[in-house]
């Protein structure tokens, strides 16, 4: 239903400051097509702000280029447009309208004016395909307000999908999930990265390392380490961060140590 | 580890939702209704309302309609998209002044200056931004376009750099004062506080005669009931649901590739189009347009109808617009000088207590219908709850 082509998304030399505060530092990252790459690190190591300037949100400075297009100085919705998606920690479905309305909204941001002048009759194929990938296509006529946390984030998942994005970025997905969710959610992660690209931020050892390809780990605004899940595991710099101190106790409170 | 797939397995088998209308409201039905609702409506304001009022009353019921279309507007604006303009004065404003323009030229005859630019303006030939306005073919355009100008001009610059919410409240009313000022100061030019008085005719034919009154307050009720209609498409329209995804969350819209500003834009230009042609109608059915019927405390009156009728709904600030007009006139009947404070309590308890007006009542009322057959419900429900538990088998 979309992706006609996959693109990787890479990162280069990106710095954000607010206020002579360097929130992301010279972040550079090569996320292959297809790639389900987690970005962990310790509050505040700038993986928001990373996706904040992805995105255009925030001013940045450095290169970010999706495929062929630079992104950092373009609007948020040109970006948008470019096939970029993204979820917020909070979820921000639009409540007062059902769930078949907010997919049909996310579907249409390239829909002429004499489109939007008209009703929706039916249901558009992308929606409803969407609707069978997240699983609410019975709920598609309640009100997104009246669903539960974990659907409101396949609604957003969904809501990207529609809208075509062929870059994915998910900030904590499943923060607040029950584990059947989070396991769901995992599928779901699986199924969209077929034709698309994936970034996940997420503190959820346990979600990351029965999901992700890649992770990168960033630390005060700088990539620390970077490779499999393993690798970065094995990294006594990682361990020293999430710990405060070189490898030597057991590392159960991340659970970074499987 | 098996895969668990987010969708509950039966889905897949299910036949995606038809129609995908909102719970318990078929298209065809709803259709219906409406076109009921639209007959009711013009059965009462064309048969009903004529045959029961006085001509006096009916001449303030024309005058509350003009209230209720700018109200419509600010349905869109505010209700809709949540826009709260203090300042749609300026728009019924330009409607009526350009209205008034043309009626006070065309009273004074080809050639003529209106009288009160005689009496005060010391001026011996009619201003140049005055001469369009003798034709109709200029004037009458102007009444819509000129404020959809105005308002296109502003939101482009207030809504592209994220004005909204109180400041966006603050700085529309502040529009009203401008206005206001700018009308009393050339009082040579715009009859300033007294404003254009004294209007005899309305496309020949004699303002004074009750039965060009009458026809007068028809074009009204036949507009408010055209404006409706429009309103209606426009929000069961796709853009009425971006609109109020726009309301809700304006940077989530952007995110979906959206510009939000635009979306706003439009709902703004065509509620301060329907103000202007509002005003543009005021005109014949009181004879008057000043100052004083455009500035910052009309233009709060306007709103404050809106939120006790029910903002967000179609026909919510119709009805309170004129409830709130005609408790107006009759209060100030009866206990002059109290009407303000009553205004103002029912403004506080409205939005304490009612904050979907009094359209949402009707929706609680259902609510508890609804709410009465738990057996029904439940059942639903139970249902949903089982198909849940075996979606996931245990991980």
């Amino acid at each position: 239903m979309s992706g006609e082509r996959l693109d990787g998304l890479s990162v280069r030399d990106v710095r954000v400051s607010f206020d002579g505060f360097t929130a992301v530092d010279g972040v550079s990252l090569e996320v292959p097509a297809g790639d389900i790459r987690f970005l962990i690190g310790p509050n505040g190591a700038g993986k928001t702000t990373l996706v904040d300037a992805i995105t255009g949100l925030v001013r940045a400075t450095g290169s970010v280029r999706f495929g062929d297009e630079e992104l950092l100085g373009r609007p948020v919705h040109r970006i948008s447009r470019l096939g970029i998606g993204r979820t917020f920690q909070t979820s921000t479905v639009f409540e007062e309208l059902s769930v078949l309305q907010n997919l049909d909204i996310a579907a249409g941001a390239r829909r002429s004016w004499a489109t939007l002048a008209r009703r929706r009759r039916g249901v558009p194929d992308e929606v409803a395909a969407a609707l069978e990938t997240i699983g609410l296509a019975e709920r598609a006529a309640h009100l997104a307000g009246t669903l539960a946390h974990g659907q409101k984030q396949w609604l957003e998942i969904g809501m990207l999908l529609v809208q075509d994005a062929r870059l994915l970025l998910l900030d904590e997905p499943v923060a607040g999930m029950s584990h059947e969710e989070r396991d769901a959610t995992g599928v779901l992660l699986e199924t969209v990265s077929r034709d698309r690209t994936v970034v996940v931020i997420e503190h959820d050892m346990d979600f990351l390392r029965r999901f992700a390809r890649s992770v990168t780990v960033l630390h005060a605004g700088r990539v620390l380490s970077e490779g499999t899940v393993a690798q970065v595991q094995a990294d006594p710099r990682v361990q020293e961060v999430y710990l405060g101190h070189p490898v030597d106790a057991g590392s159960a409170r991340t659970g970074l140590e499987a | 580890m098996t895969a668990v797939t987010p969708a509950p397995p039966s889905t897949a088998v299910r036949p995606a939702p038809a129609g995908a209308v909102p719970p318990g409201r078929p298209a065809g039905r709803s259709r219906l209704r409406t076109l009921a609702g639209f007959a009711f409506g013009a059965a009462v304001l064309f048969a009903v309302a004529p045959l029961v009022l006085s001509d006096f009353r009916l001449a303030l019921l024309a005058k509350y309609l003009c209230v209720a279309m700018v109200a419509v507007g600010i349905g869109i604006a505010w209700g809709r998209g949540g826009m709260l303009t203090l300042g749609q004065g300026v728009f019924f404003g330009l409607g009526g002044y350009a209205m008034a323009m043309h009626l006070k030229l065309a009273d004074a005859g080809p050639g003529g200056m209106p009288d009160f630019m005689q009496l005060y303006g010391q001026l011996d030939e009619l201003p140049l931004w005055w001469r369009p306005f003798a034709s109709p073919w200029f004037a009458l355009p102007a009444t819509v376009l000129l404020p959809m100008a105005v308002a296109f001009g502003l939101g482009s610059l207030v809504f592209r750099r994220r004005v909204r919410g109180a400041y966006f409240a603050i700085l529309s009313q502040a529009l009203a004062a401008a206005m206001v000022i700018l009308l009393i100061g050339q009082q040579g030019t715009t009859g300033g506080t007294n404003g254009l008085t004294d209007i005899k005719g309305f496309f020949g034919y004699d303002l004074d005669d009750p039965v060009n009154q009458r026809m007068v307050y028809f074009i009204i009720a036949g507009t408010l009931l055209a404006l409706l209609a429009l309103t209606r498409q426009l929000i069961h329209s796709r853009y009425g649901e971006l609109l109020v995804a726009v309301r809700d969350g304006e940077e989530r819209v952007r995110f979906l590739g959206y510009d939000p500003a635009s979306v706003k834009l439009v709902a703004y230009v065509v509620a301060a189009g329907m103000a202007g042609l509002a005003g543009a109608l005021f005109v014949p059915a009181v004879g008057i347009i000043s100052p004083a019927l455009i500035g910052i405390v009309p233009s709060i009156e306007f709103v404050i109808g809106v939120a006790v009728g029910g903002r967000a709904s179609l026909l919510g600030p119709v009805l309170g617009a004129v409830a709130v007009a005609w408790a107006r006139t009759a209060l100030s009947e009866r206990f002059p000088g109290t009407w303000t404070y009553l205004q103002g309590l029912l403004f506080v308890v409205v939005v304490a207590f009612l904050p979907g007006g009094l359209a949402s009542l009707w929706a609680l009322a259902r609510r508890r219908d609804v709410a009465a057959q738990p057996l029904r419900r439940g059942r639903l429900s139970l249902g949903r709850r089982r198909a849940e538990r075996t979606e996931v088998p245990a991980a």
